[in-house]
């Protein structure tokens, strides 16, 4: 066995964080405070990952993966989250990808995995409808087949980046027979289908990232559905278990050391600056703590895993609820430390074509809409009471 | 539970509670939010004529009603659970308790003028180098023959836009720090020299950062003699922190209100999310947290009479409870709205977005955790 010089690795990552991640991307992502980068600068920053040969760090190496360990991984992600690298949407590389590896046509995989790697594919999550969120296996958006197609018809909703995404993914009802997850498919389908279409939603923080799309009659190729008809739903758990398990930890460490900067750009009510002040200092030290058993358990579970592997439910819930309040804890603290700032609305600075200087100190635009957004991370990939009742049935036989 | 009214009291309640229902629902109010102005001047004028409001807290003998911080926790507890973002704090609190404290010989008729509903006041105290304690003040005015000329800047200024005055905490001598040495002033909106950048805060309300640039005005805009003003100051921040604590009573109200029919309305797994025993415990406890915000507020604004150290620590208490309370409640009202809950759609944010402004404003309950902290393990206050 060949050891890994993983300091020579570090520097390997921080070179190319240094060259490929210019100072002018660095100040756009400044003004994005949404769940995902505007696409311009998302994608923008896959393709040069792509290029480097690093688009899929999570991915086989025969399909394009880094052929990393687990420690590798870490370092990587550290360094991309302490260069505030910008968040690109996950729903390809990271939830309809490995579906398309475990589930997928030889055609598909060929088709779909190579689009995604280079972002050429930007797909969007078609699975909540206005009646079934976290009884999600209620769904009724119905698909009937009529020759090679599919005919959909239906709404979904709280759907992230259908307005830029090329390609969505769906959940449909193909039959009412038996227990309602017994007659749900999978499918993919082009934006681009007539009858489709989308009706903007405007989040808390005053973004647009969601929205609700419908399906009037669109017809969807029987060749895009992913594994057969009906087992719809065991594609979307395994899917599930990816959008859930992950690393927390490395974002939340990151707004962590954002609080500590506000912090020590801010003045105190008795001393300097606020990072002078003993209880914040205390306070920030707490979350630390936290957040270090929540890398030490990620660490320890993606080393028990070869690469590609799904982690499994029980542990993809147990990670998605510590992590996730670690993450809201961490925004809150950045909020906090602006002080009186934290009241005003951003909004208007925070796109890539903006050039409106943020209100107060240039720190302050993307705190409070990130906190927002943030509210939503225990409501979305299942909330935090569903991960709960998730893992008293699974992990302890409670009913 | 409710608290014990007079009949007075009563009736003040109700009418604005009235009011408001009829006249300023949510969808009125997002009509004023999207507006340009962000304020409405026709409800601002209903509320000192036809609902004869502004005069709450005046005396009878200067044209108010002879009502007190009692009469203001009634209304702004009404006003937070519609959301209202007229500058009812800042003219008839802040600016009405410095005007009644005032020797300027302005005072009366600007006291008649903001009864009447024609001066309108926002409080220009929070500077971009300050947090939340009060001596720190950087905007200097310096005394130049029968003038004073104030420079600085001041930050997050609430009802700016509307007002036709502002009263200024500005440093006449002394340190950035110093207790002493600060000194307040009110000044005609449109002085020259006095420039703004407007803006919304996160709940919709208007708000400016403002700098004064050899902004001139005459002595007689001194409210209280030169340089003594921190005392009262203090005061009638306490009484601006206690009633925002009355303001975050309405806000809860409403979040928990909201909260609750949304639960019992909406299902999932083929029943009301309101049966979820998990959700109806986090249902009890925001009604737990709300039951006790209300009692520390009274508490708070009884003490306000108090000695000072006394009524401070009264304030601290009311504003940490409530903080916290605002804090939890707010959270899990989004939490238990799901989806609909991050949106802009339903009312629900925008309570949630008053609340983390109210969180903040006068001190957080971190700053205020600490002033507590300060004032009860006092020496004095160990050995009384
Ligand atoms: C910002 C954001 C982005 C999203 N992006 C996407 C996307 O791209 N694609 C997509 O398909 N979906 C997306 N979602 C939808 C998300 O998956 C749903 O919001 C989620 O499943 C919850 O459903 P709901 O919103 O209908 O809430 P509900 O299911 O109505 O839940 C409301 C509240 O009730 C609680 N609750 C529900 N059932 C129970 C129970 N049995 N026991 C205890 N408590 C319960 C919930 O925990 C929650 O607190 C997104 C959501 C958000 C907020």
């Amino acid at each position: 066995m060949t050891s890994i010089d993983y300091n020579a690795f570090r520097d390997e990552v921080r070179d190319f964080l240094a060259t490929s991640y210019p100072a002018s991307k660095r100040e756009l992502n400044q003004r994005q405070a949404g769940m995902f980068a505007e696409p311009e600068l998302g994608q923008w920053w896959q393709r040069t990952l792509h290029a480097r040969g690093w688009g899929a760090p999570s991915w086989p190496v025969e399909y394009g993966g880094t052929g990393w360990d687990a420690v590798q991984k870490h370092i990587f992600m550290s360094e991309c989250t302490a260069a505030n690298t910008p968040s690109f949407a996950v729903q390809g590389l990271a939830m309809v990808a490995p579906v398309v590896m475990k589930f997928g046509t030889q055609a598909q995989k060929d088709f779909f995995l190579p689009g995604i790697l280079s972002g050429e594919l930007y797909f969007c999550q078609g699975f909540s409808e206005p009646g079934s969120g976290s009884d999600l296996a209620s769904l009724r958006t119905s698909a009937v087949r009529e020759g090679d197609d599919y005919l959909v018809n239906g709404s979904k909703i709280w759907t992230t980046h259908a307005h830029f995404a090329n390609w969505i993914f769906l959940l449909v009802r193909t039959s009412t027979e038996g227990k309602p997850q017994q007659g749900i498919t999978f499918l993919l389908a082009p934006m681009s289908t007539p009858g489709i279409s989308v009706r903007p939603i405007i989040s808390i923080s005053g973004e647009h990232e969601l929205n609700q799309t419908f399906y009037d009659n669109a017809r969807i190729p029987i060749a895009n559905r992913i594994g057969d008809e009906n087992k719809g739903w065991d594609v979307a758990k395994y899917l599930l278990e990816f959008e859930r398990g992950g690393a927390y930890a490395p974002s939340a460490q990151g707004m962590l050391e954002a609080a500590k900067k506000i912090a020590a750009q801010q003045p105190g009510d008795d001393c300097a600056t606020l990072w002078d002040d003993p209880q914040f200092q205390r306070k920030t030290a707490e979350l630390e703590i936290d957040m270090l058993a929540q890398a030490a358990t990620e660490h320890r579970v993606m080393t028990a895993l070869a690469g590609g592997n799904n982690p499994g439910d029980i542990v993809a819930s147990m990670l998605k609820l510590s992590g996730t309040a670690l993450q809201q804890a961490a925004s809150e603290l950045c909020v906090e430390a602006l002080g009186d700032y934290a009241l005003a609305d951003q909004r208007q600075s925070l796109h890539l074509s903006s050039n409106i200087p943020p209100i107060g100190p240039d720190y302050a635009a993307r705190p409070v809409a990130k906190f927002l957004n943030l509210r939503a991370c225990t409501i979305y990939g299942g909330s935090s009471e569903v991960q709960h009742n998730i893992v008293a049935r699974a992990a302890m036989g409670l009913k | 539970m409710e608290t014990p009214l007079s009949d007075d009291q009563r009736m003040i309640r109700d009418s604005v509670a009235g009011y408001l229902r009829d006249r300023y629902d949510d969808a009125e109010r997002r009509r004023i939010i999207d507006s340009e102005a962000g304020w409405s001047a026709p409800h601002w004028q209903a509320f000192a004529g036809e609902l004869g409001l502004l005069g709450a807290g005046f005396a009878e003998a200067a044209g108010g009603l002879g009502g007190g911080a009692a009469e203001h926790a009634l209304i702004l507890e009404e006003f937070g659970s519609a959301l209202v973002v007229e500058p009812y704090l800042s003219t008839a609190v802040i600016a009405g308790g410095f005007l009644k404290a005032s020797t300027a010989a302005a005072a009366p008729q600007l006291i008649a003028d903001a009864i009447a509903g024609t001066a309108i006041f926002a409080y220009a105290a929070g500077e971009p180098n300050a947090r939340s304690n009060p001596a720190h003040v950087e905007t200097r005015a310096e005394c130049r023959g029968a003038n004073y000329v104030i420079d600085g800047q001041k930050a997050v200024v609430l009802g700016a836009v509307g007002a036709t005055h502002l009263i200024v905490v500005a440093r006449t001598s002394g340190g950035d720090r110093d207790p002493e040495g600060i000194s307040l002033f009110v000044v005609d909106a449109n002085s020259p020299g006095i420039t703004r950048r407007d803006y919304r805060t996160i709940s919709g309300g208007p708000a400016s950062d403002i700098t004064f640039t050899g902004v001139t005005v005459p002595a007689s805009a001194l409210l209280v003699p030169e340089g003594t003003a921190l005392p009262l100051i203090e005061r009638v921040v306490d009484e601006a922190t206690a009633l925002l604590c009355a303001e975050a009573n309405g806000v809860m109200r409403r979040l928990h209100g909201d909260t609750l029919a949304y639960t019992s309305q909406r299902e999932q797994f083929g029943k009301p999310l309101a049966s979820f025993q998990v959700l109806q415990h986090r249902m009890v406890d925001m009604l737990v947290a709300m039951e006790h915000s209300q009692s520390i507020t009274a508490r708070a604004i009884e003490l306000l009479d108090a000695d000072p150290a006394e009524r401070a620590r009264a304030v601290s208490a009311a504003k940490v409870y409530v903080g916290k309370s605002l804090r939890y409640i707010g959270q899990q009202a989004i939490q238990l709205h799901g989806g609909m809950g991050m949106t802009d759609e339903l009312a629900v944010g925008f309570f949630f977005k008053r609340a983390i402004e109210i969180e903040r404003q006068f001190g957080s309950v971190e700053y205020h955790l600490t002033r507590y902290t300060r004032l009860a393990n006092a020496p004095a206050a160990i050995a009384a």
